[in-house]
């Protein structure tokens, strides 16, 4: 899969995903789950705004810091008996990828969740050399097992499913006969996979954060997948985003206490796993060989720009759970791996804008992402720079362009500005009966669509205050004239 | 006192009870009201759909309007004052365009945030007898950071009742020109506002941004719901 997951256009998309009816109920209940659980360990832990603060600062100083860094790490790693490739595009990530698998004559691949490896096509890329992957977190599982259904959020890749459907997908594709207890469920997909992990040549996992000083790839996961994959397979593949790193693990407790309160509400997940290089002489277990694959994939080019903000972001996918778009319209109707707010950023930032143009309007502007960001991403401002960006470049309907120059053009000029409004008001009067006009076009049906206009107050604003004020001054002359007689 | 209107385009143009129901109240609190009349809008739907270099010569048109004198400016509406308060930004390229706007900026009040910060006043001889919901705006809670000062100025409303609903602080739906340009979602997100707002039947729903209520007041509307929507000033000017 790579970053799109649908040749439909957007309209298209919402259309489907929001008459399926499960689906929302599955978001709206999960979201409001997360939500609140986040709110309450981050009240739980006590001085959220300074947490948060100390967030934002670490991830800003590794950005400002990036080569630095990034050479630090490589060096460790390597000192540590690894290998680090430096992938300036997904085709180089995958080639490197290939080559490995190649060397290695590796007949089976087990991997653990990461997003990367899905920006970067690797599954596809996997199968085309006649290996078999298998997805072992159970989220992408579930998707693998059906026909490679893209994911619908960051975190909880399976969100859109609720558990009879799960069941149902295990019944057809791989032969359960259980009952739809997600605990059942569970230890059927267990036991399933496990011959996997032992029969895997190679283990391929994602990175939360590395650790610069100690060459350390951080792993954090709920189902313990990850220690498989990393420990039974004798070569383990990590592969992260360039930007994904912490100084010390110092600043890896920070943002590891962070992300877990703010991806599902808890001080801590299942597994935290701090990996550091391959097995060494004196060890029993782990891999003999390990490879850090860096991939930048356009993320210098956001590095640069004034989307910089956008590369803290730590993948928590709190933004998801509190938008009210994403509540209505589900993840897979953006159209890309990664959805919700930081999806509407990021997605036409990695993939452009031809793909990915509706996204950053997809948004009411509420604020409610940059409420809970633990990095303090400033996610509705970014969207309004795509729109700048879109905008000024011409990539907006022409229709659009032509109504913000006229309506700009009217609105810069008090007079003219002046008049339209009493124009407007007398307009708004004769023609909107209970909450209808009596044609229905354009921007006027998408809103009549579901629901009525305002019922208008009579005479514009402007024209009764200054009415008053020369009733006021006339009276006041009168008085005075009075006066003198 | 004297102070500067803010009537903002949609109570000029289809909701002016509202503005005049906010004169009358800025009357009541001893303030003389001055209307610039060379204000415009604030460029929202315009800045708001990227076309910022364009909306330009009217922001700096609204901030000439405005410097016509050195007193407060006073508007009903939170999503126009946060736009106003977002200029300077727009137009930092420009640093005397920018210290134009600043100064402006700091001069413009949300009309609660005005009456219980600047004022200190929240008890207003108001009285309207039964149950409401108040919806908390996303401009006003979370860009201008007001949240308690409508509470306070409805708590002294005599015989008000107000309900809490669920999601109580979730956007309505409308975001300017995304209730046409996105209809489908921001119609989905205003039905299940009222959802909400149904389950506790309330006699008002009471805002202090006329485009929330204009957008949610149209669905209660299409639903035939008896739900009177009032803006803020309208419940302070009741007796």
């Amino acid at each position: 899969m790579s970053m799109k997951t649908s040749h439909a256009t957007f309209k298209e998309r919402i259309d489907i995903q929001m008459q399926d009816d499960y689906m929302r109920q599955s978001v709206a209940n999960a979201q409001e789950r997360m939500f609140t659980n986040r709110a309450k360990a981050a009240e739980a832990l006590g001085n959220w705004e300074q947490w948060r603060e100390m967030g934002k600062e670490i991830r800003q100083h590794v950005l400002e810091n990036l080569d630095y860094y990034l050479e630090q790490l490589s060096d460790k790693v390597v000192e540590n008996g690894g290998n680090v490739f430096f992938a300036s595009t997904a085709e180089e990530a995958r080639g490197y990828i290939e080559g490995v698998l190649k060397e290695k004559k590796a007949k089976k691949i087990v991997k653990s969740k990461s997003m990367v490896t899905e920006e970067i096509d690797l599954n596809k890329a996997i199968i085309g050399l006649g290996c078999e992957v298998i997805e072992t977190d159970l989220g992408e599982y579930i998707l693998q097992v059906d026909d490679c259904d893209p994911p619908s959020h960051i975190v909880v890749p399976a969100l859109h499913k609720n558990r009879t459907q799960i069941r149902d997908i295990f019944k057809e594709k791989v032969g359960y006969q259980g009952t739809n207890d997600p605990e059942e469920m569970t230890r059927f997909v267990r036991q399933h996979i496990r011959h996997d992990f032992l029969e895997a040549d190679i283990g391929i996992t994602g990175c939360n954060f590395a650790v610069a000083e100690t060459g350390t790839v951080s792993l954090v996961t709920n189902e313990g997948n990850a220690r498989l994959a990393t420990s039974l397979p004798k070569t383990h593949i990590a592969v992260m985003g360039m930007e994904r790193l912490v100084p010390t693990f110092e600043e890896l407790d920070i943002v590891v206490s962070l992300l877990c309160r703010s991806a599902v509400g808890l001080p801590l997940t299942g597994y935290v796993t701090a990996l550091t290089g391959p097995r060494e002489s004196d060890q029993c277990d782990g891999p003999e060989e390990f490879h850090l694959v860096i991939v930048d994939n356009g993320r210098s080019a956001i590095l640069g720009s004034e989307f910089k903000d956008i590369l803290r972001c730590i993948r928590c996918a709190a933004c998801v759970n509190t938008c009210p778009a994403y509540r209505h319209i589900g993840g897979q109707s953006y159209g890309s791996i990664y959805s919700g707010p930081v999806g509407a950023v990021l997605s036409p930032l990695l993939g452009g804008y031809e793909d990915f143009k509706e996204l950053p309007y997809a948004c009411s502007l509420c604020q409610s992402c940059n409420d809970v960001c633990p990095v303090k991403i400033p996610l509705s401002d970014l969207l309004l720079k795509h729109r700048r960006v879109m905008a000024e470049s011409k990539l907006t309907p022409l229709g659009e362009r032509a109504a913000a120059g006229f309506f700009n053009f009217v609105n810069a000029r008090p007079a003219l500005w002046g008049k339209t409004v009493k124009a407007g008001a007398k307009v708004a009067n004769a023609t909107i009966k209970d909450g209808k006009m009596p044609f229905n076009v354009g921007p006027l049906k998408d809103w009549t669509d579901s629901r009525d206009l305002p019922q208008p107050d009579g005479e514009s604003f402007r024209s009764w205050f200054k009415n008053r004020q020369q009733t006021k001054g006339d009276q006041q002359k009168n008085e005075a004239g009075d006066h003198h007689d | 006192m004297k102070v500067n209107f803010f009537v903002t385009c949609l109570c000029d143009t289809v909701k002016a009870n509202v503005a005049k129901r906010t004169v009358a109240l800025l009357e009541q609190l001893g303030c003389e009201v001055i209307f610039p009349e060379a204000q415009s809008c604030c460029g929202q739907p315009s800045i708001n759909s990227g076309y910022v270099e364009s909306s330009k010569p009217a922001m700096k048109s609204f901030i000439r309007a405005f410097e016509c004198n050195d007193y407060p400016i006073v508007t009903p509406a939170g999503s126009c004052a946060a736009m106003v308060k977002a200029y300077p930004e727009y137009l930092r390229n420009e640093p005397e365009w920018a210290s134009r706007a600043q100064a402006v900026a700091d001069r413009l009040f949300e009309l609660t945030q005005f009456v219980v910060r600047e004022l200190g006043v929240v008890q207003l001889g108001a009285k309207l007898v039964g149950t409401a919901v108040y919806h908390p705006s996303c401009s006003l809670i979370r860009k201008l950071g007001v949240r308690d000062e409508p509470l306070s100025l409805l708590a002294e409303v005599e015989g008000l009742t107000l309900l809490p609903i669920d999601n109580q602080e979730t956007c309505c739906g409308f975001g300017g020109t995304f209730s046409v340009k996105m209809g489908e979602i921001s119609g989905e997100m205003v039905k299940e506002k009222v959802r909400h707002m149904s389950e506790v039947t309330p006699d008002y729903l009471i805002g202090a941004d006329i485009s929330c209520l204009m957008n949610i007041g149209g669905r209660l509307h299409r639903e035939g719901k008896a739900i009177k929507v009032m803006h803020i000033a309208e419940v302070l000017a009741s007796r």
